[in-house]
């Protein structure tokens, strides 16, 4: 199901993902009036490039249409519909991350104004449980994959590396649901995490250097502690359901 | 070596207990044992009297002996001490600890001791009377558990570990049970009288899963942490239900015929009896939590609240006849955070302290006297039915848990694979409870004896053959994932800002998982329970919380170092070039004259953080604020030296230092210059090196303008915070054309030795409290130079006249 294709966003084909997108386009322009969504044999076609089983992308189409009222593009204001999202402290960063299209998988920069079911599904794919029969290597690659997602969302000005100003940004967000605190803290917090991964990454550093910021490898490195594959995940299951699944 | 001291002393101990108890001539008496808590101690014989001479006159004694009267608390504490004599042993020599775990040890130990006992004809203590167990030692073994169980892990795992305790409890008594009645039908076994209700009961006492041992040997090879947490969880509430069970089939067992009606009511008084206990838990821990509000002003029973709830809740909890353990257990995750967050943190430590070491004493006795006891019952052997028992619950527990895991894994987002499986089937030692739901038997029960030997032989097989074997196995043939953790702000930063895209992106597909729970949960918990429960509500995140353990972490480190390489304390991660750089310096002083400044300064560090403030008043503790204050004010300047282009105007940014050197002018002037003068020095260890090798750069303190200095302290907090040209450590490296000797900031200059070394530590301190205060404080100034502290004002005034400091430190206070 899953290739490493998808698995490594950055390393898509990108020929044959832009004219997966093109096609896409133009069924949504053609087609898109006489019938609300794509057919049976499009779910299939995505099922098999994203990974995602039919029913996920059969729930997923459904909220999709739910939250841009059957139009075919979801565009940031769609987002506001999701109340608990208004809640969640890094929502900006969230909802920018389904509008950049690095996160596409087409080797681009930059942000939409509007994406279609498609991004909506591949933005969604970084999602993905790991599959139980996964090597080495793919477990690897998805991790990468989910870290560079996460990764991109702090870097917003796609040059490399999360500066302390970022850095400090994301803390403040993170931090912004307590109201007590003082925003001195989370500042501090920033800069001393930013020590830290100067600390524990760079090995060597002239004395002319001055730390720009963390890098990918850094990312990478720092968060080695973190089961990431197993842990940044969503499920898919019914949508708008109400039984809860606590198994996990 | 010392182990055999040990042991030397243990027997020591044994020998005098027995002496004593000899030359009271009480030996033998059977149900008064040394630990018996129960029954009163016998009447001393009529010529056993305080009088020890009794042919003489009765004239005022001289010497007395009335061994009768301390006899328990007495022989409690040679037990206690004992027991934790074998503990000190086992860890002279560590990797004994690593192999063998250490209830194998205690057990062990256990057995020698018996063996003595037996051969001297003494009867073992009666430390499992219902009572003393059930009341004294079950409740600190549960609490610990409860108290430091992981709550994160555990909530997003909470279904499975529930799954696996109570579903698992059933199927293996359930299964065992049923077994070992098939067995006890066939003839040459001639166990045919054990009824079904007995084995039933039987069945149950040896489905209680201990799993010490496994969780020591998986955290040792850090596991993942969900095996770890359904272990850690299945242990703890496997015991609430085996002990429910056991109390439904002991009531059973006396019947002679069981009804369907009894069948369905004990399934409801199962229900009744799990969700009370939940319940009461949940009121004790609300109550303990709400009482530690009002704690603040009597610092030194803090502790006992917490302790004092739990144990009240169990009580209340066994008073109605619903689940202690529960109740216990709830209670202490109820409480946990919001006492934690109202107490100091000294008692917070203690509090800690306190119930693993009850904990601790309680499960070293436990182990300790089933080596004992095993030795001194009598037992009866039955080959067949005991190996059935043994082979029952190795093929019971792996078939549970490859059933139930079938089940649960649908619902599971990290399903577990077949080595988390056999970690979890493997990991199934019987233990404490087991020992002592089996001792507690009535005598009722016939074939009591038989089980006593069944689950001694099962205990011992699994404690001995599995535990042993968990950590090769595990170590080398069975990959189970593992989870590297660490504990970095950046980890707790990333874990959470991936909590948060779930949570979102979750929403943003109208799923729900655990993630929302945890949100809603979070915004009732901070918008209304908090507020209630917690003294001066400042909701904290987890990462300040991690933030500030580690920040308080290094600064007592950074003091606590010791031999003068301070500038090399253990960080968090310590980089290896960096240490051996920071050596450097320290080659420029006279080896003796440090030593001599370190010795001073650290036994006046202690004295700050040990006496000054605290004991003031006789009801006040120590506490950190000291410390804290400490990190406080490096803080502000780490953050100060990260700021980005800082140094785009020269000018200003000498201006600036200039506002705020005071305190590393006054400290040049007035004190020996230290190592770990600069904390930074920790967080900015990149850095160390370039700061380093300016300081080797002559001393420049003597130009600087101290007087003027004075004049600037007073610059307001919030406009030299937000001074964007502020002292630039990460920049400085590439600054070295600015760093004129004027705008060098005191830190460094600290690096370069003065000879007032000698001279400090040579100063009689006569008054010793004075001095250390002058001395912390300096620590925390000097770490600070650019804090713009409006203390720093007073500070000239207070060193003058030292009676005008106690003012201004007590209002230093925790809060």
């Amino acid at each position: 199901m899953m290739t490493t294709r998808t698995c490594c966003g950055r390393q898509f084909n990108a020929p044959q993902y832009s004219s997966w997108s093109l096609e896409a386009n133009s069924h949504r322009n053609n087609m898109g009036a006489v019938q609300s969504g794509p057919t049976e044999h499009e779910f299939q076609d995505i099922a098999d490039r994203t990974g995602f089983s039919l029913e996920q992308i059969r729930n997923l189409h459904k909220r999709f249409k739910w939250l841009n009222n059957h139009q075919e593009t979801l565009r940031r204001e769609d987002f506001e519909k999701v109340l608990n999202l208004s809640l969640n402290p890094i929502r900006a960063k969230i909802i920018q991350a389904f509008f950049d299209k690095r996160n596409f998988g087409m080797n681009e920069v930059g942000l939409v104004e509007e994406i279609g079911f498609e991004e909506f599904l591949t933005v969604m794919s970084y999602f993905k449980p790991p599959n139980k029969k996964l090597t080495e290597d793919e477990t690897e690659a998805l991790r990468t994959k989910k870290l560079r997602f996460l990764f991109n969302m702090h870097d917003t000005d796609n040059d490399g590396t999360i500066t302390l100003e970022e850095y400090r940004h994301l803390v403040e967000k993170l931090l912004s649901t307590c109201e007590t605190l003082e925003q001195d803290t989370a500042q501090d917090i920033a800069d001393a995490a930013m020590l830290e991964v100067a600390r524990t990454t760079v090995v060597h550093m002239e004395p002319h250097e001055v730390y720009e910021g963390v890098t990918f490898e850094q990312f990478q490195q720092i968060l080695k502690g973190i089961e990431l594959e197993t842990k940044m995940n969503v499920r898919f299951l019914q949508v708008n359901t109400t039984t809860m699944h606590c198994g996990k | 070596m010392r182990r055999w001291s040990c042991l030397v002393q243990s027997v020591f101990i044994f020998v005098v207990v027995s002496f004593l108890r000899e030359s009271n001539g009480e030996i033998a008496s059977g149900q008064d044992g040394p630990a018996t808590l129960l029954p009163p101690v016998k009447p001393p014989e009529p010529d056993h009297g305080p009088q020890p001479f009794p042919d003489e006159k009765t004239h005022l004694p001289v010497f007395t002996m009335d061994y009768p009267r301390i006899q328990l608390p007495f022989e409690i504490t040679l037990w206690i001490l004992l027991a934790s004599f074998a503990k000190i042993g086992f860890h002279v020599y560590h990797k004994i600890t690593i192999w063998i775990p250490e209830s194998c040890l205690l057990i062990t130990i256990g057995l020698i001791v018996g063996g003595i006992m037996h051969s001297v004809q003494e009867e073992p203590p009666a430390v499992l009377e219902s009572n003393v167990f059930f009341l004294y030692m079950l409740p600190p073994i549960v609490l610990e558990n409860g108290y430091f169980m992981p709550t994160r892990p555990f909530f997003q795992n909470a279904g499975t570990v529930m799954w696996y305790a109570v579903v698992g409890s059933l199927w293996n008594s359930m299964g065992i049970g049923l077994s070992l009645y098939a067995i006890c039908q066939i003839q040459p076994f001639g166990v045919q009288d054990i009824n079904l209700q007995e084995n039933l009961l039987f069945a149950t006492i040896i489905s209680a899963v201990d799993p010490v041992a496994v969780l020591n040997v998986f955290q040792d090879i850090s596991v993942n942490e969900q095996l770890y947490i359904v272990i850690f969880g299945e242990g703890l509430f496997n015991d609430a239900v085996i002990v429910v069970l056991y109390n439904m089939f002991i009531f059973v067992a006396e019947l002679d015929v069981v009804e369907s009606v009894d069948v369905f009511l004990g399934v409801a008084r199962f229900f009744v009896v799990g969700l009370g206990g939940v319940f009461f838990g949940f009121l004790f821990g609300i109550g303990a939590a709400f009482t530690s509000r009002f704690t603040s002003k009597v610092r030194e029973i803090e502790p006992l609240f917490v302790l004092m709830y739990s144990y009240l809740a169990y009580l209340v909890a066994e008073l109605f006849g619903i689940s202690s353990i529960m109740a216990i257990v709830v209670c202490a995750l109820t409480m946990r955070h919001y006492v934690e967050a109202n107490v100091s943190q000294r008692s917070c430590t203690t509090i800690r302290h306190v119930i693993k070491m009850l904990a601790s004493i309680s499960e070293t006795l436990i182990f300790f006297f089933l080596g004992v006891v095993t030795i001194t019952t009598d037992h009866e052997w039955n080959w067949g039915y005991i190996l059935a028992t043994l082979l029952f619950a190795f093929i019971w527990r792996g078939l549970g848990v490859l059933v139930l895991t079938q089940i649960i894994n649908p619902f599971r987002t990290v399903p577990f694979n077949y080595q988390d499986q056999f970690g979890l089937a493997y990991g199934g030692l019987r233990g404490a409870v087991c020992f002592a739901l089996v001792f507690l038997l009535p005598d009722t029960i016939n074939r009591r004896k038989l089980f006593v030997t069944a689950s001694i032989a099962i205990i011992i097989f699994t404690v001995f053959i599995q535990g042993i074997s968990i950590r090769p196995l595990i170590e080398y043939l069975i990959n189970i994932r593992r989870t590297h953790k660490q504990e970095t702000i950046n980890v707790e930063i990333h874990n959470r800002v991936m909590e948060h895209t779930v949570a979102g992106v979750e929403d943003i597909c109208g799923q729900w998982s655990h993630h929302y729970w945890k949100d809603k949960f979070k915004r009732i918990n901070d918008g209304f329970i908090r507020k209630i429960l917690i003294r001066d509500n400042r909701s904290e995140s987890s990462i300040v919380a991690l933030y500030k353990r580690l920040e308080l972490l290094n600064a007592m480190e950074l003091l606590d170092t010791q031999n003068g390489d301070i500038s090399a304390a253990p960080s968090i991660i310590s980089l290896n070039d960096e240490r051996k750089a920071s050596y450097k310096p320290k080659k420029k002083f006279l080896a003796s004259d440090l030593k001599n400044m370190h010795e001073v300064l650290r036994k006046n560090m202690y004295k700050i953080r040990q006496r000054t403030v605290e004991y003031t008043s006789k009801h006040a503790l120590p506490d950190h604020s000291k410390a804290k204050e400490i990190l406080l004010r490096r803080h502000s300047s780490i953050r100060r030296s990260l700021r980005p282009g800082s140094f785009r105007d020269p000018a200003e940014a000498r201006s600036y230092r200039y506002s705020s050197l005071p305190a590393g002018a006054n400290l040049d002037a007035h004190f020996p210059p230290r190592p770990q003068d600069d904390p930074r020095s920790q967080m900015g260890r990149p850095f160390a090196r370039t700061r380093l090798a300016q300081s080797l750069r002559p001393s420049s303190h003597a130009m600087r303008p101290i007087r003027e200095l004075d004049t600037l302290r007073g610059l307001p907090v919030g406009e030299s915070r937000g001074h964007p040209a502020s002292v630039d450590v990460l920049n400085e490296k590439s600054s070295g054309r600015y760093a004129s000797p004027s705008s060098r900031p005191p830190s460094r200059t600290a690096m370069v030795p003065t000879p007032r070394i000698g001279l400090t530590s040579a100063v009689p301190r006569n008054d010793p409290e004075w001095e250390t205060e002058e001395e912390v404080e300096e620590e925390e100034e000097e770490g600070q130079p650019q804090s713009p502290a409006p203390s720093w004002a007073a500070d000239t005034t207070r060193r003058q006249s030292p009676l005008l400091r106690q003012t201004p430190r007590d209002s230093h206070g925790p809060r």
